[in-house]
Formats: C-alpha cells, sequence, structure tokens
C-alpha cells in the first residue's frame, strides 16, 4: 500500500482547469502526467505533456485573465495545488521563491519562439 | 570588524552538520551562487550517515513537513518523493475527553508529509523501502556540488581572521565562511565557547518521542491519514500527538519532566486507547528518545565569517522546525551571496529571518498559554469542541476555530496571524455562545467518527 503519496488524485481524463474559467490556484505535479489542451473551434488540441515536478496555472498568480488552455489528467496523477493568495504572500516574503517560476516561464517563451521561428521559416521555404 | 568581506569565485566554505538546515543551506549557496556565475566549494560535516537504523541514523523529531513547507519546496522544484514521505496528511484529529474532532485540509488534499527524520525506527519490521528526509536533503546539496565529509569536527581555530576546522584524524582545514548547522543534542557548540564572542548558545528542553510498531493496513484501519492531536489533562503534560507513518507511529509528548510515569498515564488515557486499535498492546520495547528541543533563540547568531543556523540559532517553537530551517538557511545563504559574510551584512540580512521567528515565538507562548487553559477547564473544552464540530459539519462558512486551530497545531501559518484571528469579536461571541450552549445542555453535539 503506498501511503506517502502527497497532493489530490485525479483520474485519467480528469479536468483539472478548465480553458476559460477563472484560475485562482497554481498546480505542481507530483505524480505522473497531465495534458494540456487548447480548444480550436469544436476540437481540443493537446499542445503540450508535464510531468512529474512541473506547475501550471502560474500564469493565474500574475494576471486576472481566465485560464488560457484545459489541464487533464493523463492516467492517474497527483497534484498539489497552491492557491494564488497564500503563494503571493510567501513570494512577497521571499520573492526569490519565484525565482523557477520564472525560469520556467523563460524556458517556456524560448520554446515558442523556437517553434514560431521554425513555422515561419516552413512558410518561408513553401514560398 | 570588517565589513568588506565576501564570497569570491573559488571560495571555499564549511558546513557543520548534514542534517536539514546544512543542506538547504549548501543546497541554496550553491544555486544562487550559480546563478550569479560563483563558482564554491562546500564541505559538508556530517560524521554519521542517516542510514542507520534507530536513534543513530536519526535527528531525532516529530517529522512533520508542514503544508507551507510542502508547498514551498514545490515551488522551489523539490518534490517529496514517495519513499521519503511515509504517509501523506490530509486532516487533523483533536481528542478531549469531551470528544473528538476531525479538522480537514483546504481542498481536502494530502498537504503535509509525515516522514521519518533518518533510516527505519529500531525494531522496524515490514517496511524495506524507507528514505529518510534527513538522508535525502543531503542526497540533493551533493547533487548540486556540496561535498560530504564524514569526520566529526573537534576543533575551531582561526588563522588569518579565517575559521579553521580539525577533524578526529588530526586534518586541518581553512575556509573563507563557516556556516553551524548542528542541533542542539551535540556538544558541537561547545567548541565556539571563547571563539565567537557574543553568541551564546540557545536554551533547551528535553521532549519525549517513539516509534511504535503496528503495521500499515492496521494504521491505516485505526488512525488512516490524520494527525491525531491530544489535548487531555494530564498532569506535566502540555501536548502530545500521534503521527501515522508508513508501518510506524510516532508518538510526541511535550511537557515538564516527561517520565515513565507519564508516557504510560498517556498511553492508558481513554482518549489514546480509542484511537489504537483494540487488540493492540504496547510493545516491551520500542524505538524512543529524549531528544532537546530549541525553546529560545540563541543570542548574536552570527561573527565575521561565522553564521549560526536553524536549531543552534533560531527556530520555531515547538513546531515546524524543518521550516525554520528552510527559512534561515535560505536567508543565510543569499546573504552570503549577494550582501558578504561579515558580521554587519548578516545583522542587516540574516538576523532580521531570524527576528522574525523570535518575535513569532513570543506570540506562540501565549497561544499555548491559553491552549493550556483549555486544556485544564473542561466548560472551555468543551465550548472549543462544539464550536470546531459546528464549523466542521457545516459545508462552507467561514471555519475560525477549525482555521486557528489547524495553524495552531500544523504551524502553517505565523503565530501572529493566529493570534490576530483569535482577536476577532465574532470568534469570541462564537466561542462564548458554544461554552454557554456547552454549559447549558446536558448532551453534546453528534460525535464526529474517529476513523478518516
Amino acid at each position: 500500500m503506498n501511503t506517502g503519496a502527497l497532493g489530490k488524485p485525479y483520474q485519467n481524463g480528469e479536468i483539472i482547469v478548465r480553458q476559460g474559467e477563472v484560475g485562482n490556484c497554481m498546480y505542481v505535479i507530483q505524480q505522473g502526467q497531465v495534458e494540456v489542451l487548447l480548444r480550436k473551434g469544436q476540437t481540443d488540441v493537446v499542445v503540450a505533456v508535464l510531468g512529474e515536478g512541473e506547475f501550471f496555472g502560474e500564469m493565474a498568480l500574475f494576471d486576472e485573465q481566465v485560464c488560457s488552455a484545459t489541464v487533464r489528467a493523463r492516467g492517474e496523477v497527483r497534484v498539489l495545488t497552491l492557491e494564488k493568495r497564500t503563494f503571493l504572500r510567501r513570494i512577497h516574503e521571499d520573492p526569490s521563491l519565484a525565482f523557477r517560476m520564472l525560469e520556467k516561464m523563460s524556458h517556456r517563451v524560448r520554446r515558442l519562439n523556437d517553434s514560431l521561428n521554425a513555422a515561419l521559416g516552413r512558410r518561408g521555404a513553401l514560398r | 570588524m570588517d565589513s568588506h568581506l565576501e564570497l569570491e569565485d573559488g571560495s571555499h566554505v564549511a558546513v557543520m552538520g548534514g542534517g536539514p538546515v546544512g543542506s538547504f543551506f549548501s543546497y541554496f549557496l550553491l544555486q544562487v551562487a550559480r546563478r550569479t556565475g560563483l563558482t564554491l566549494h562546500i564541505d559538508i560535516y556530517q560524521p554519521r550517515g542517516f542510514f542507520a537504523v534507530g536513534p543513530k541514523g536519526c535527528n531525532m523529531c516529530g517529522g512533520i513537513i508542514s503544508e507551507s513547507l510542502v508547498q514551498n519546496l514545490a515551488a522551489e522544484g523539490i518534490n517529496l518523493p514517495t519513499p521519503v514521505v511515509q504517509r501523506g496528511i490530509d486532516s487533523y484529529f483533536l481528542h478531549m475527553e469531551v470528544g473528538s474532532v476531525r479538522i480537514e485540509t483546504p481542498l481536502q488534499e494530502m498537504r503535509i508529509a509525515a516522514v521519518h527524520r533518518g533510516a527505519d525506527p529500531r525494531g522496524a519490521k515490514g517496511n524495506t523501502d524507507c528514505r529518510g528526509f534527513d538522508g535525502y536533503l543531503l542526497e540533493l546539496a551533493v547533487a548540486q556540488g556540496a561535498q560530504r565529509v564524514g569526520k566529526r569536527v573537534d576543533g575551531v581555530t582561526w588563522e588569518d581572521g579565517r575559521p579553521q576546522l580539525k577533524t578526529q584524524d588530526g586534518h586541518e582545514k581553512t575556509y573563507d565562511l563557516l556556516a553551524v548547522a548542528t542541533n542542539v543534542n551535540t556538544p558541537a557548540l561547545k567548541l565556539f565557547e571563547g571563539q565567537v564572542r557574543a553568541f551564546k548558545p540557545p536554551q533547551s528542553t528535553k521532549t519525549y518521542i517513539c516509534e511504535l510498531y503496528m503495521g500499515r493496513e492496521t494504521i491505516q484501519r485505526s488512525l488512516g491519514t490524520s494527525m491525531h492531536v491530544f489535548l487531555i489533562n494530564i498532569p506535566r503534560l502540555e501536548f502530545a500527538a500521534l503521527i501515522p507513518k508508513g508501518d510506524n507511529v510516532t508518538m510526541c509528548l511535550l511537557g515538564k519532566d516527561i517520565d515513565k510515569g507519564l508516557v504510560q498515564s498517556f498511553f492508558h488515557a481513554p482518549e489514546v486507547t480509542q484511537c489504537l486499535p483494540a487488540d493492540w498492546q504496547v510493545p516491551e520495547d520500542f524505538c524512543h528518545c529524549s531528544p532537546k528541543l530549541n525553546i529560545r533563540a540563541a543570542l548574536h547568531p552570527f561573527a565575521d565569517r561565522v553564521v549560526f543556523n536553524g536549531d543552534c540559532g533560531v527556530t520555531r517553537l515547538y513546531k515546524d522546525g524543518i521550516g525554520a530551517a528552510y527559512r534561515t538557511a535560505k536567508a543565510a545563504a543569499i546573504t552570503a551571496v549577494f550582501e558578504g559574510i561579515a558580521a554587519e551584512d548578516f545583522r542587516q540580512h540574516f538576523w532580521p529571518a531570524c527576528q522574525y521567528l523570535a518575535t513569532d515565538n513570543q506570540v506562540r507562548r501565549i497561544v499555548f498559554a491559553a491552549t493550556r487553559q483549555i486544556q485544564e477547564r473542561r466548560f472551555l473544552r468543551r465550548g472549543v469542541w462544539r464550536m470546531v464540530a459546528a464549523e466542521q459539519q457545516k459545508a462552507g462558512g467561514l471555519r475560525r476555530m477549525s482555521m486557528v486551530l489547524w495553524d495552531t497545531f500544523t504551524g502553517s501559518a505565523p503565530y501572529r496571524s493566529v493570534f490576530l484571528r483569535t482577536l476577532h469579536a465574532a470568534f469570541w461571541g462564537r466561542l462564548l455562545w458554544e461554552t454557554l450552549a456547552g454549559c447549558c445542555s446536558s448532551g453534546l453535539p453528534r460525535r464526529e467518527g474517529k476513523r478518516s
């Protein structure tokens, strides 16, 4: 019997965060994987798969916008929830706590830039 | 005092003690230094390993990683793995002779980690994949680039204003910075008598901790995923808790002159026996210890090129000592990299983090005094129990007493925040009402089930 798991369990396919809803938490994956989905027309497209130690929902901490994507459990997953108000208070006390988030967000922006450059390169090659 | 002392590329740092505070300090010092392009060499002096069974491999504490620390570590990228977390805790049971009530975590989530500080307790059976929390943190620090030196430091001297450590084998090495991260149970602090002039070691008191084997399934059935806290009127006993882990339950007692008689009184209290399996007998022999706890902060826990962290400096009173180790170790590491390593640098940038804890501990004394009043007066216990039971049975709404007790027992929030919440008129109004109602009615509200 595994008694040492932290966070909240979600079953395969269960929605953790829904695109368009107001988010007030950040989530850190403790075990398993989640899929990040973007709604395009009538279908959901998987744009990323996140694993242990990665986080999502962090944008809700810094702006008042609704969630930009849906996050769904891929298999059984355990996720630790960090409430916005509590976590922002801790960042206020210790700003270095946000460093890893900034690092990850910076990696994501860099990856997006690379994808954009690659897409623009492909379009240029097709012309 | 030289106020321009700082770490340079290639500086050597010694850390005395490889418990949580020494590992956190090394981990964050190396991490922050790397981010700023500074290469440091850290030696962690930790003579005994954390893999020995029983007290030899254990730093002797209750082994609770608070909700706030679990979350902070997750945000830092340190996710406690399953073999380290013996049991995820999602609730607290408060037991008094007037009744028991369950207080759940916000969002009903496993947010508190019950861990073993060392490897398995003495006489452990069943569990074979136990990984101690201290060993895990030390591995993290080593993975960041620190080096563990498995020798005991038996001399501290100074060479050109730099600390020089001498180990039991006669080896000497001079460092640019020394971080003292020992606990109050070792004689290591005596090495600094007369060496660091203004430093006065912390005051301590003894506590009692033991590990009781029950088996995983039995623990799940009887104690579940809740920590069990007891406010019962046993002379000399201030606080008691049963913490379910993998195959063992950790029992922690705080009080005055805890002896065998007091331990036996606790074991036989009806509030305790009702939590434990009916057919369970107290074993003849079990792993136990009476470690010291820091109850009054050290004075001037810093000097030029020296900083005292965690238990040997300032920590939180009774609760969340590992959380305090994380905060002070990080404050010391950030100070050393960005501000300098002179006494004045530590006074300006590290000491405020310690003072915050020390001031909070003063508030804790008030909170503890109030808890003692509740413990000694049946009508107050009844009022508190009624108020919590009503809050827990009602879906939604403000759970004032539940949250006050939750934060008091878990150490999740600063004590000043807990205290301020108890000053609210609505808190007192409701408590007064429930106390009066408890005195007038012969019966009590429906008793909560004891299983989670």
